[in-house]
C-alpha cells in the first residue's frame, strides 16, 4: 500500500522549513495534550475518581424516629406519627427570578396557594436553617396530593414528598412543660453542636425533656445512598444504612398525681404551679404549671399570633413555666427554715414562749400578723400550727446582723439552682445585707437599703426573698427526709425500643442540711399540728383526710395585687415519702386556694379520699 | 509543473481499474487508517456509552454516524480520484460559494446549542462552515498561488489575509469555534506560502491585542462585545466551577471524568459520563468520554491516531507535486490538529468552551463527511504526487 516516492523532490526553497514550523507547532500542541492527560489521569486519577464517586451519588438522610416519652408506669407522654411533607429540595431551585416564580406558581397550585405563599415560606424556612435544608412546604399532606405529585413527578422534579415523623402526645395537653418541644435544626444549633452530627433537616429538641434528653431521643439516621445523574434524577439504590431509632426516656413523673395537680390547679383559673417531689430520691412525681398551652402546636410552624399568644401575660403567659421558673415571695411556707436557723443559733429553743398579740413594733416599725389576729402565747410548735407571724418576727429580728438565716437558706438549696434536669429554672433569690445594699446603690428605685426589717420579713418569707416552687419542694424534701438536699429529676429510665432499660437516672445529692432531729420532730409536729390539728391553717382541708400529713400554708403579698397562695406538704407524717409544693398566683389565703390543690395530689398518690370536715378554725394565717 | 496543464488521457490514473477506482488504491494507507481508525474509535466509543439514553433509540447516536461515516469514507474515495488541482481553477467559484453558504446560514439558519450555524435541508440540518473549512482551504491556496508573483510582499500578505478574514469574519458571527478554524487555516496558509515572519508577527501582535480588547478592555469599559454566555464559555476554564449552572461546571465535571479515568478507564463504571455529567457527551465532549471509560490507554490510542494523520498530512505538504497541494495540505493538517488541540484542550479544562467538535469522533455528519472530504483531497495529494513522478511530464 505504501508508495515510496520514486525520485528525490525537487526542492522549494523555504517550503521544508515551513514544513517544519507547522509540524513543530503541531507537535507541540499534540504534547501539551499529552503531558495533560497524563497529569489528570496518571498522576491525580485518584482524586478525580474519589470526586467522581461521591459526584454521582446522593445521600439522603432516612430521619430516625425519635425515641417516646414515657411516664414512670410507662404510659405513653411523647410518641410519633407519620406525616406526608411535601418539600423542595433547596439544590432544585432556580437561580433565576423567572424560573423561581415558575416554581413557585406551579408548586402553589398543586398546594391552593399563589407563588407569593410559597415564596413566603422558602424565604422563612431560608432564613434560619442551615443552607441544604429541605424547604418544608406543607407537612399531612393530603392523599390526593400525594397521589397526583407521583403521577405528575416529570412535572415536578423539585418536589419531593418525604415521610416525616412527627411529635404525637397522647395525653394533650398534660404536662407541656416538662415534654417541651422539638424543632429543625437551625445554622445556630448546628454551629453550636459539632460533637452531635447534627445535619440540615434533622430535628432537634428545643425545650425541655426534649431538649435535655436529645441525644438519647433523638436516634442515629439512616443514609440511603442513591446514584443520580446530573440532574439530580435517581438511578439506583446503592447500600444504605438504616436508621436507629431513639431512647425512649422513661420520666419519674406519675401521670396520675400529674393530672390531678395539673386538672385541680386549672380549675382554680389562676396561674400556679405545682411541685410533687419524692422526698427519698429527688425524683419529680409531678410539676405543672398554669395555664399550660398544647405542646402539639409545636409540630406545626407557628403563626404570629401563635408566638404572642404563648408569650402574653395577660393571658398569663402560657409557655412559661411557673413551677421552675417562676420567682416569688413564698410566705409563712419559709417558716420551718427560719425556726431550725433560730434553733441551730441559739436564739430560740422549741420550749421558749412567746405572747403573740397580733402585732409588735420592732425598731420603731409596726409588724401584724395578718388581720392583726393575736394568738397569745405560742410556742414553736404551736407557732407552725397557727403560723405566728409576731414569733417569727421577733426571729428575724434576732438573727439580723448575722448570716444564721441567710445560711440556713442556702443549705435548704435556696438562691441557687436546683440542677433539674429540664432547662428554664431560676436561681431565686436570698437576700443578704451586702446584696441588697449593692442592688440599692445600683438601683435604688427598687431597692431599699437594707434595714433590721429586711430581715423580719425574710422570716417569713417576704421582702426580696425569692424561691421557685421546685426550689421549694427541694427545700421540704430536705425537711421531710432529715436533711438531704437532692438534686430534683424527671427522668426515671432510658429504654430502647424493646423496653429494656439502657440506664437508670441515679440519685444525686446536692448537699446536706445539718439538721438536728430533735428540732426537725418538734418542726414536723408543728407542721402535722398545722394541717390536721383542729386549730390548725389548713385543718378545713386536711382534717378529713386519712393520711397524717406535715403541712403549712403560705400567704405572700404580692405588689398591687391579691395575695399569692402557698401550700407545702409532707406526707405521710411522720417519715415523708412525698413533698407538694403548690402556688397559685392572686390565689389569696393558702389553705384556700393552694391547700386544695395539694390535697387532690395526695389523694391521688395514697388512693385515699379526705372526708369533709366542719368546724375549723378559720385560723389560715 | 502544474498538472491542470497535464492531458488527461496520458494521466497515470489511467492505469487503475474501475475495481481500483472505487476502493483505496493508490491512497496512503497511514493517512486512510488514521481516519478510519478515529471513526472506529468513534462508533465503539458511542456505541458503548449511549445506552439507555434514548428511550426507544438506544443506538440512534451510533447508527447515524455509521451512515455518516459511510457517506464521508465514499466522499473520501470520490474526492481522492480527482485531480485536486482543479479546485485551484475553480477558486473563485468555491470562494463565492463559501461566502454565500455563510450568508444562507444568516438567512436560512436555524438555532441550536446557542448558535445559529445550521441550514435546514430536506432530510437533515447541515452546517455550511464545516465544508467550509475545506473550501476555505482550496480557495485561499488557489489565490495564493495565483497572486504568488503580482504585488509586494506587504501587499501579497494583507490580501491573503483580507481573503481570509472575510469569512472568517462572517463565520463569527455565527459561531465562534469554526471562524477560530478559519482564522487558524488562513494563518497556515499564509506560513506555508512563505509570508514573510515579519508580517506574522505584526498579525500575531494584532491578534492578541484584538483578543485582548475583545475579552477584557471593552467588557470592562462596558461595552461588551460578546454575549454574556458567549464571555463565560471562554474564560471560565480559568476558574473551573462546582457550582451546578455554572459555566465552568461542566467543564470541571468533565475534568474530573477524565481524571476519574485514570489509566486504563473505568469502563461501564464511567459514572461521569453516564449519568450526564460530562455535557455534551456525544459531540463536543467525546473526548472525556473516550477518557473516561478506556482511561490514558484509550485517550493516548485517541491522540495518537491524530498524530499519526497530522504527520501523514505533513509528510503529503513535502510529496505534493505542485506547490498548490502543499498549501491545500498544510491547510488541512493545521485545520485537523488545531480543532484537535481546542477541542481536547477544552475537554481537558486548559482551553476555553468553543464548540469546536473533535474531528472524525464527535458526533455529526456535517463535520463527519467534512472531515473524510479533506481527507480525500489529501489522499488526491498522495495520488497525485504518486503518479507525477511516475509521469515523465512532471519536473
Amino acid at each position: 500500500m505504501r508508495i515510496e516516492p520514486l525520485a528525490p523532490k525537487p526542492k522549494r526553497s523555504g517550503t521544508s522549513r515551513r514544513v517544519a514550523v507547522i509540524g513543530g507547532v503541531g507537535l507541540v500542541l499534540l504534547g501539551i495534550l499529552f503531558f495533560r492527560l497524563w497529569s489528570l489521569q496518571i498522576v491525580t486519577g485518584d482524586k478525580y475518581l474519589a470526586e467522581a464517586n461521591q459526584n454521582r451519588t446522593r445521600e439522603v438522610r432516612v430521619p430516625a424516629p425519635r425515641g417516646d416519652i414515657l411516664d414512670r408506669d410507662g404510659d405513653v407522654l411523647v410518641d410519633n406519627r407519620m406525616s406526608m411533607a411535601l418539600q423542595l429540595d433547596p439544590v432544585e431551585i432556580p437561580t433565576s427570578v423567572a424560573g423561581r416564580r415558575e416554581l413557585y406558581a406551579r408548586v402553589g397550585k398543586v398546594l391552593d396557594h399563589d407563588a407569593d405563599w410559597v415564596r413566603r415560606k422558602v424565604y422563612e424556612t431560608k432564613k434560619d436553617d442551615p443552607p441544604g435544608s429541605p424547604i418544608t412546604l406543607a407537612q399531612d399532606v393530603d392523599d390526593d396530593i400525594v397521589y397526583y405529585l407521583q403521577e405528575h413527578q416529570d412535572e415536578f422534579p423539585e418536589v419531593h414528598v418525604n415521610r416525616i415523623f412527627v411529635r404525637k402526645y397522647p395525653q394533650g395537653l398534660l404536662a407541656a412543660h416538662i415534654l417541651g418541644s422539638v424543632g429543625e435544626v437551625t445554622a445556630e444549633d448546628l454551629e453550636k453542636n459539632p460533637e452531635k452530627d447534627l445535619a440540615a433537616g434533622d430535628t432537634l429538641g428545643k425545650t425541655g425533656v426534649e431538649q435535655t434528653y436529645d441525644d438519647q431521643l433523638r436516634g442515629k439516621p439512616g443514609d440511603t445512598r442513591l446514584q443520580v445523574d446530573s440532574t439530580g434524577k435517581v438511578i439506583s439504590q446503592l447500600p444504605s444504612t438504616l436508621p436507629e431509632p431513639g431512647e425512649s426516656v422513661r420520666l419519674s413523673i406519675d401521670k396520675k398525681i400529674q393530672e390531678a395537680g395539673e386538672s385541680s390547679l386549672q380549675s382554680i383559673g389562676l396561674p400556679g404551679a405545682f411541685v410533687a417531689m419524692d422526698v427519698n430520691n429527688g425524683q419529680v412525681l409531678g410539676l405543672g404549671s398554669n395555664p399550660t398551652f398544647d405542646p402539639s402546636i409545636f409540630t406545626h410552624p407557628l403563626t404570629q399570633k401563635q408566638v404572642d399568644d404563648l408569650y402574653d401575660e395577660d393571658l398569663g403567659a402560657p409557655l412559661f413555666d411557673r413551677a421552675i421558673g417562676g420567682q416569688y415571695a413564698v410566705g409563712s411556707i419559709f417558716k420551718p427554715i427560719t425556726a431550725l436557723a433560730a434553733l441551730d443559733g441559739g436564739y430560740v429553743t422549741p420550749d421558749k414562749v412567746v405572747n403573740d398579740a397580733g402585732t409588735i413594733k420592732i425598731a420603731d416599725q409596726d409588724f401584724n400578723n395578718a388581720g392583726k389576729e393575736a394568738h397569745g402565747p405560742v410556742d414553736l410548735r404551736r407557732s407552725l400550727e397557727v403560723s405566728s407571724d409576731v414569733y417569727y418576727y421577733l426571729l428575724g429580728a434576732d438573727m439580723n446582723g448575722t448570716r444564721q438565716l441567710q445560711n440556713w437558706a442556702g443549705y435548704f438549696g435556696l438562691g441557687k439552682p436546683t440542677g433539674i434536669d429540664i432547662p428554664g429554672e431560676s436561681e431565686g433569690l436570698v437576700p443578704t445585707p451586702k446584696w441588697v445594699n449593692q442592688a440599692h446603690k445600683e438601683e435604688p428605685k427598687y431597692y431599699d437599703p437594707w434595714a433590721i426589717g429586711q430581715n423580719i420579713q425574710f422570716a417569713i418569707g417576704q421582702g426580696y426573698f425569692q424561691a421557685s416552687p421546685l426550689q421549694m419542694a427541694v427545700a421540704y424534701s430536705a425537711l421531710g427526709n432529715g436533711g438531704t438536699v437532692l438534686k430534683p429529676q424527671i427522668l426515671l429510665q432510658t429504654e430502647d425500643a424493646a423496653g429494656r432499660v439502657i440506664k437508670e437516672a441515679e440519685p444525686e445529692v446536692t448537699g446536706e442540711v445539718p439538721i438536728d432531729p430533735a428540732y426537725r420532730q418538734v418542726i414536723m409536729e408543728g407542721l402535722h399540728d398545722a394541717a390536721q390539728a383542729p386549730e390548725g391553717t389548713s385543718y378545713q382541708v386536711f382534717g378529713g383526710f386519712p393520711v397524717k400529713i406535715a403541712g403549712k400554708t403560705g400567704t405572700a403579698e404580692r405588689t398591687n395585687e391579691p395575695d399569692q397562695a402557698w401550700y407545702a406538704a409532707l406526707a405521710p407524717y411522720p417519715d415523708p415519702e412525698i413533698a407538694v409544693i403548690v402556688t397559685v398566683e392572686r390565689g389569696g389565703f393558702g389553705a384556700d386556694t393552694a391547700a386544695p390543690v395539694a390535697l387532690q395530689i395526695l389523694q391521688d398518690y395514697f388512693h385515699k379520699q379526705a372526708k369533709a370536715v366542719s368546724g375549723s378554725s378559720g385560723n389560715v394565717e | 509543473m502544474e498538472s491542470s496543464r497535464i492531458p488527461r488521457d496520458s494521466a497515470p490514473r489511467a492505469g487503475l481499474k474501475l475495481l481500483d477506482r472505487v476502493g483505496f488504491a493508490g491512497m496512503d494507507g497511514w493517512l486512510a487508517f488514521s481516519a478510519l481508525g478515529l471513526l472506529a474509535c468513534s462508533l465503539f466509543t458511542l456505541y458503548e456509552a449511549s445506552d439507555s439514553s434514548i428511550a426507544g433509540a438506544p443506538q440512534q447516536y451510533v447508527q447515524r454516524q455509521a451512515l455518516y461515516g459511510l457517506v464521508g469514507i465514499i466522499g473520501m474515495i470520490a474526492v481522492s480520484r480527482i485531480d485536486y488541482s482543479r479546485f485551484r481553477e475553480l477558486r473563485v467559484g468555491i470562494y463565492t460559494f463559501l461566502c454565500a453558504s455563510i450568508f444562507a446560514v444568516f438567512t436560512f439558519g436555524v438555532a441550536a446549542r446557542g448558535s445559529t450555524n445550521q441550514l435546514e435541508l430536506p432530510f437533515f440540518t447541515f452546517q455550511p462552515a464545516e465544508l467550509g473549512k475545506l473550501l476555505l482551504i482550496l480557495a485561499l491556496a488557489g489565490f495564493v498561488i495565483d497572486g504568488a508573483r503580482r504585488g509586494s510582499d506587504a501587499q501579497r500578505t494583507i490580501r491573503y489575509l483580507a481573503l481570509g478574514l472575510v469569512p472568517t469574519g462572517l463565520v463569527l458571527l455565527q459561531d465562534l469555534g469554526t471562524s477560530l478554524v478559519f482564522g487558524a487555516i488562513t494563518i497556515a496558509i499564509m506560513v506555508a506560502s512563505g509570508v514573510r515572519w515579519s508580517h506574522l508577527a505584526v498579525i500575531g501582535a494584532a491578534l492578541a491585542a484584538f483578543v485582548t480588547i475583545v475579552l477584557v478592555i471593552l467588557p470592562m469599559a462596558g461595552t461588551p462585545v460578546l454575549k454574556e454566555y458567549q464571555q463565560d464559555r471562554l474564560t471560565s476554564f480559568l476558574n473551573p466551577s462546582s457550582t451546578v449552572g455554572d459555566a465552568g461546571y461542566q467543564q470541571n465535571q468533565a475534568k474530573v471524568g477524565i481524571g476519574a479515568g485514570g489509566t486504563t478507564g473505568r469502563g461501564n463504571q464511567a459514572t461521569q459520563s453516564s449519568f450526564g455529567f460530562v455535557p455534551e457527551r456525544h459531540t463536543d465532549f467525546i473526548f472525556a468520554v473516550v477518557a473516561e471509560r478506556y482511561g490514558f490507554v484509550g485517550a493516548a490510542l485517541v491522540l495518537s491516531l491524530f498524530a499519526l494523520l497530522f504527520w501523514r498530512a505533513l509528510r503529503l505538504m513535502t510529496l505534493s507535486k505542485n506547490f498548490y497541494g502543499t498549501l491545500v495540505a498544510a491547510g488541512i493538517a493545521t485545520a485537523i490538529i488545531f480543532q484537535v488541540f481546542v477541542n481536547v484542550g477544552m475537554n481537558l479544562g486548559i482551553m476555553p468552551i468553543t464548540g469546536i467538535p473533535l474531528p472524525l469522533m464527535s458526533y455529526g455528519g456535517s463535520a463527519i463527511i467534512a472531515t473524510f472530504l479533506m481527507i480525500g483531497v489529501l489522499q488526491s495529494i498522495h495520488i497525485e504526487s504518486h503518479a507525477a513522478q511516475r509521469s515523465p511530464w512532471i519536473d
